[in-house]
């Protein structure tokens, strides 16, 4: 085979399906009869399979799908069960959560009351989806990095749809499921507390999103770029890793002077990715909490930097005795 | 040609229509309105803006009248509000309305054929004196709002009997009936806001409900007691939305780009738009609402409430209602209360109607 195996390449080659590391023998070990999909090893493996549920998985698709079905038919439901209007319209319905004036009661099953129940399965399958990746990892004898990112996110959900709220001690605070509705939520989140973007924990989070891409853009770039001396191909770099890590690496140092190693690369990436839902919680976390209106509190802090009048002064019409 | 690159070949021609009808396609004008690199600006789009022009020239006014003689009291039965005009004048202003309001259905859209000019039999009779009463009231009494240009009949008409920008009252697509799928005013295409999934009736919550208080934002930095909720921000924003197309301005023509709260940093038009809010109220208060009984049925909203007014009803997006040519000029008589003593200021007694 004269053409190099890469991901820009047109050959599939496999031999027979890899079941995977021996383990311990256990119920639901292994499901689904490996096979070989020819479209997926343009993205990736051609092997599918096998794949591992068990209690944990079912337990978590069943609440997956509970919570699916409550915010589904609460839609469908509030077009008046039209399936063309369903569709049409999907991107603007949502499961609403209940109005402020419930605070943290129980609220009627149809003013809010869908939206616990909805959330409170949507959060038991994500938080058994998590226990799966903890305990699989743990199985095949891996660290649990990928649990741990994971809970990350977990982090930032419920901040944003439990833990807040209750410290607010309303529902209502918390995020509407909805396409756009959860966008609206967003804007509208942002204007009530006087624009997060003076929120140093947004800033913080946002750094850690645009690094993550930039990071991304690195390491896999500088990867496929010694693709042709082997960087990827794991197995052989354990025997003979060639010139490929030498050559990246002093790519690195030679543009900006340093560079990650191997191993480093990939905690950089696992750090920023992280840090971004964890910065991001602190943040929605401490507002409206315990501080109201962050543009405010960046000028208490020297942080909101004051720019020349362009217009004469206007004043408030309120405070010169009209109504509000 | 393989399978693949077929199947990609039609999803960037799908996603490629679908961009296609989405965009409004560059070159864009940019306005700056305010200190450099803070995104103070105004973005038109110059094909939008020539057909907006074209649409918004004024009418041919009408020639200038002799006033001297006897007034309109004095020559017709039944003038409760122009009566103190000279004659003259008077037929003036009421072609002038015709042409304004009715162009097509002429003087019989207010004036029942085959009766005396005096009889109040139509109710659109009824509501044009009423309408009157309530473009004077604009045009002296809300200056903060209107200026000197002011409003005419036409501002808002454009040669309809109806204007195109009305609202009723709206509670929402209907839902299943049961126990799911409350939408809680909101959440579906909302013509208000743009067709945000924001709530569909800010115009009920703000211009009939001077309570419900418009500011959303804290004044302080940390909590001292705004309880204000993210669902009634909502509900601002929708409101802004509205008022953001009704001019065909962005944000910032009336706010700062960092601190939406901030008299102190706001463009000077934020305190006409104040005024605005307040005069809309007022003209659904004491004209728009109490005329509700006055309407046929086919006049009313889905819930039975009279056409009010918003922010479009004037402005049809444009900053300035006709690019803020003044019509009170030519028709100065629109640009003052009554005399004392020669017409009704009293809103009118739904009694009174007789026909609907």
């Amino acid at each position: 085979m004269a053409e190099y195996q890469n991901i820009f390449n047109q050959v599939q080659i496999h031999g027979p399906a890899y079941e995977g590391v021996p383990l311990e023998a256990g119920p639901w070990v292994r499901q689904l009869k490996p096979r070989f999909v020819y479209l997926l090893g343009k993205f990736g493996d051609a092997q599918v399979g096998p794949v591992y549920i068990g209690w944990f998985g079912w337990a978590s698709i069943l609440c997956g799908i509970i919570a699916i079905e409550i915010i589904g038919l609460n839609m469908w439901a509030s077009v008046n069960w039209d399936p063309i209007e369903f569709i049409r319209q999907l991107p603007w319905l949502a499961l609403e959560p209940p109005p402020p004036q419930y605070g943290l009661e129980i609220p009627p099953l149809n003013e809010g009351g869908w939206w616990l129940m909805a959330g409170f399965f949507l959060t038991l399958s994500i938080l058994l989806w998590w226990v799966r990746t903890y305990r699989r990892a743990r199985m095949l004898g891996m660290g649990t990095h990928v649990a741990w990112a994971f809970a990350a996110a977990i982090w930032l959900y419920l901040v944003l749809g439990f833990i807040r709220p209750i410290l607010m001690g309303s529902w209502a605070e918390a995020v509407p499921f909805g396409i756009f509705p959860h966008l609206d939520w967003t804007a509208a989140f942002s204007i009530r507390y006087g624009n997060l973007f003076y929120n140093p924990f947004h800033a913080l989070s946002i750094v850690f999103l645009y690094g993550s891409t930039l990071l991304f853009a690195m390491h896999g770039a500088t990867v496929l770029a010694t693709a042709k001396f082997g960087a990827e191909r794991e197995v052989e770099q354990i025997i003979d890793r060639g010139t490929a890590f030498e050559r990246g690496g002093l790519f690195w140092r030679w543009t900006m002077g340093f560079n990650a190693t191997a191993e480093s690369i990939h905690r950089w990436a696992w750090w920023f990715a992280v840090l971004c839902p964890l910065a991001g919680g602190i943040g929605i976390l401490l507002t409206g909490t315990v501080v109201d209106n962050w543009y405010l509190w960046a000028v208490k802090h020297g942080v909101a930097p004051a720019y020349p009048a362009v217009y004469a002064p206007v004043t408030d019409p309120t405070l010169l005795g009209g109504p509000q | 040609m393989s399978m693949t690159i077929r199947i990609l070949l039609v999803i960037v021609a799908i996603a490629g229509i679908g961009l296609l009808f989405t965009f409004e396609r560059p070159p864009v004008d940019v306005v700056q309105s305010g200190y450099r690199g803070v995104a103070m600006e105004q973005v038109y789009n110059p094909r939008t803006v020539a057909a907006q022009v074209d649409r918004n020239q004024l009418p041919p006014v009408l020639e200038p009248v002799d006033q001297s003689g006897p007034t309109a009291a004095e020559v017709y039965q039944n003038v409760q509000v122009l009566g103190d005009l000279p004659e003259t004048q008077f037929l003036r202003l009421m072609t002038a309305i015709t042409e304004w309001v009715s162009p097509e259905q002429g003087c019989a859209y207010c004036h029942a054929e085959g009766e005396d000019f005096s009889s109040d039999s139509l109710y659109t009779k009824i509501v044009s004196r009423r309408m009157l009463q309530m473009t004077r009231t604009i045009n002296v009494d809300w200056e903060a709002h209107v200026g000197q240009v002011g409003v005419t009949c036409y501002t808002c008409h454009r040669g309809q009997p109806v204007p195109a920008e009305i609202w009723f009252a709206n509670p929402g697509q209907r839902t299943a009936s049961g126990m799911a799928g409350w939408h809680n005013g909101q959440n579906q295409p909302a013509e208000a806001a743009n067709l945000s999934s924001l709530p569909v009736d800010p115009y009920s919550a703000y211009f009939l409900n001077a309570d419900n208080s418009i500011r959303v934002i804290g004044n302080t930095a940390l909590p001292t007691g705004n309880t204000t909720s993210i669902q009634q921000t909502e509900y601002t924003y929708s409101l802004m939305a509205h008022m953001s197309e009704s001019l065909g301005v962005n944000c910032t023509f009336c706010h700062n780009s960092r601190a939406f709260a901030s008299w102190e940093q706001s463009p000077p038009q934020r305190v006409t738009a104040w005024h605005g809010i307040q005069m809309v109220r007022q003209l659904n208060a004491d004209y728009l609402v109490p005329l509700q009984p006055t309407y046929p049925d086919f006049r009313l909203g889905p819930l039975g409430d009279a056409p009010k007014a918003n922010c479009a009803t004037c402005h049809q997006g444009i900053f300035k209602p006709l690019y803020g040519q003044g019509m009170l000029e030519t028709y100065p008589e629109l640009d003052r209360k009554a005399a004392p003593g020669s017409a009704s200021a009293a809103p009118v007694d739904a009694s009174a109607v007789v026909a609907k």
